[in-house]
């Protein structure tokens, strides 16, 4: 709804100010512009120039723990990426917890949405409880699933599975991509339940009485009114999700390191560890210009995607 | 039925916080049993303890890094967001995908220059040098955040204000702010999550004098073995002002998430 109230507001205003002046005059075209700089000069000095340095790095052979210091390569260091068996299990990594965590996380939120759209008896508690995991601090969230619960001698998880009688697991190690995925659904799981249900309660109820006039089940009217009407918010809910995620550092650091070896390391985490412990900064770099580059291509058609549902459902 | 469904996911769901919490009241040997135990007599020795740590300066550090930086975003994105709403200016499409491809980008991709430049200029190890910061990590999100507040305000308060003769911070201030207010709220809470539990930063930026809690908490857990209850009760007061801040804006929260985008 915004977005077709927005465009049609922005272009009322601009009609008035072309009628009122003829097109904007310079002086006018400043004092608008006056307001946004500050920001935008800020933002541009801040994300830009780092990154224009990384560009400059990536073409670099620069390993701190070479005393020669850094020559110019060229594209020599992308060259060695394309062949770093390590860098595409990282990038396999970081599209499978990103695409695991958004689906397992949207399709619990959207349970758990459901599930509380009803009025029950302590329905604000029931919220407070399932919002939660999100507002805790991701280091804590982290040292608690690696520490508490899933450590292979006194963590809860064991003992729970052990009540129904199956024999212990060593989580985090035998497996590292499940216990981080387990950590990560948990804290994502609120995020993707408040927009559902945001969505859920914006739902005319007409359309609701008449699928049950009609004589629609619940699945039918789920499936063919409540879904369609829900797809901005998920969309909006798999992108934002997919922003955060893909950049998951503090779990990785936290809970397995990226190991045993580099099982679980993604992009972040193992960039991260060419940069800070290899000391390479010239291949980091060149890693990090890839990943922003492929970052640019996925968002973009992502960003396309979503204004242009937006528009339709308007 | 279902409600009591609804109840027992959610118990389920909430039940590690619930262990954490249980966990920090107990002392160390109760904390790292097998089986684990859940009736015992609850001690405040954890909380003593991880204050008696030094934990005050961490705590320090992050309140001046989260609240400077935000006030900072608020300053920066409120003239930024009116630019872009009210009075639009040219290309502003361009503008907003501008700020939000800068959140898109991984942070991982500029760190070394930052650290590098940080080193430069003898800003390693500063607290300042987080509150740009974090002023630049949540700037984007707030822009595109209080630009939808503006939207909604209806064009006829601000012909209103103009057939008064207000000027830009007349209006801003008397007329827009009273108006975008919770909106605001929401912007604010929004930047103060995500910098106070901002990690990687931090991790990397700062050691001893400018640490911040995230940092305090790892350090809790690396020196002289593994104290789990005293970390509990240490992540209990690390997640404490963020709970508290989220269980009471939890409406607002929602809408300042989904940036005002879904209505």
């Amino acid at each position: 709804m915004s977005t077709l109230v927005e465009r049609q507001q922005v272009r009322a205003r601009k009609a008035a100010t072309e009628r009122e002046g003829g097109g904007m005059s310079s002086a006018e075209g400043w004092r608008r512009r006056l307001p946004l700089l500050p920001a935008l000069i800020f933002t541009l000095i801040v994300t830009q120039v780092p990154f224009l340095f990384t560009i400059w790095y990536s073409l670099q052979n620069w390993n701190l723990l070479r005393p020669e210091g850094n020559k110019f390569v060229g594209l020599a260091n992308y060259v060695d990426i394309f062949s770093d068996s390590t860098f595409r299990g990282a990038a396999l990594n970081s599209v499978l917890f990103t695409v695991a965590c958004v689906f397992f996380a949207m399709l619990l939120g959207i349970i758990f949405a459901l599930l509380l759209d009803r009025s029950f008896a302590g329905r604000g508690v029931v919220r407070t409880l399932l919002i939660t995991p999100f507002l805790i601090m991701p280091v804590a969230s982290s040292l608690l699933w690696s520490i508490s619960i899933l450590n292979p001698s006194y963590g809860l998880l064991n003992w729970v599975i052990g009540l129904v009688g199956i024999p212990p697991v060593d989580w985090t190690s035998q497996h590292p991509i499940v216990s981080i995925l387990m950590a990560l659904v948990w804290q994502w799981t609120p995020f993707m339940m408040l927009l559902v249900l945001s969505g859920l309660q914006a739902q005319s109820k007409d359309v609701l009485e008449a699928a049950q006039v009609d004589g629609a089940g619940w699945w039918r009217t789920f499936i063919s009114v409540t879904l369609p009407q829900l797809r901005r918010y998920i969309e909006l809910g798999i992108l934002l999700g997919a922003i955060y995620v893909v950049n998951t550092f503090d779990q990785i650091y936290l809970m397995t390191a990226g190991g045993p070896g580099t099982a679980s390391a993604n992009l972040p985490f193992y960039i991260y560890q060419r940069a800070f412990l290899g000391f390479d900064i010239g291949q980091a770099a060149a890693m990090g210009v890839v990943v922003v580059i492929a970052t640019i291509i996925v968002a973009t058609l992502a960003l396309r995607l979503i204004f242009k549902s937006f528009d339709v459902k308007d | 039925m279902l409600t009591t469904v609804t109840w027992v996911l959610a118990l389920i769901f909430f039940s590690p916080v619930l262990w954490m919490v249980l966990t920090s009241f107990k002392q160390e040997s109760a904390a790292a049993s097998d089986p684990p135990v859940f009736f015992f007599a609850p001690t405040l020795d954890q909380y003593r303890a991880v204050l008696d740590s030094g934990a005050g300066s961490y705590f320090a550090n992050s309140a001046i890094a989260t609240g400077v930086s935000t006030i900072l975003v608020v300053i920066l994105a409120v003239p930024a967001s009116y630019a872009l709403s009210i009075r639009p200016v040219k290309k502003t499409s361009d503008v907003l995908f501008f700020f939000i491809s800068t959140r898109m980008l991984p942070v991982v991709a500029v760190i070394m220059p930052i650290y590098v430049i940080a080193g430069q200029l003898k800003v390693l190890d500063n607290v300042w040098t987080l509150v740009v910061l974090y002023t630049s990590m949540n700037l984007p999100i707030a822009v595109w955040m209080m630009r939808s507040f503006f939207l909604e305000v209806p064009g006829e308060v601000l012909e209103a204000a103009q057939m008064d003769g207000a000027g830009l911070m007349k209006t801003l201030v008397r007329v827009l702010m009273p108006m975008v207010a919770p909106g605001l709220a929401a912007t604010a809470l929004i930047c103060v999550i995500f910098a106070w539990n901002e990690f990687f930063f931090a991790l990397i930026l700062t050691a001893g004098q400018s640490a911040t809690v995230p940092v305090f908490l790892v350090s809790q857990m690396t020196s002289e073995g593994l104290f789990l209850a005293q970390l509990s009760a240490a992540s209990v007061l690390a997640s404490l002002p963020v709970v508290i801040a989220g269980w009471v804006a939890q409406k607002q929260l929602v809408r300042g998430l989904s940036m005002g985008a879904v209505k």
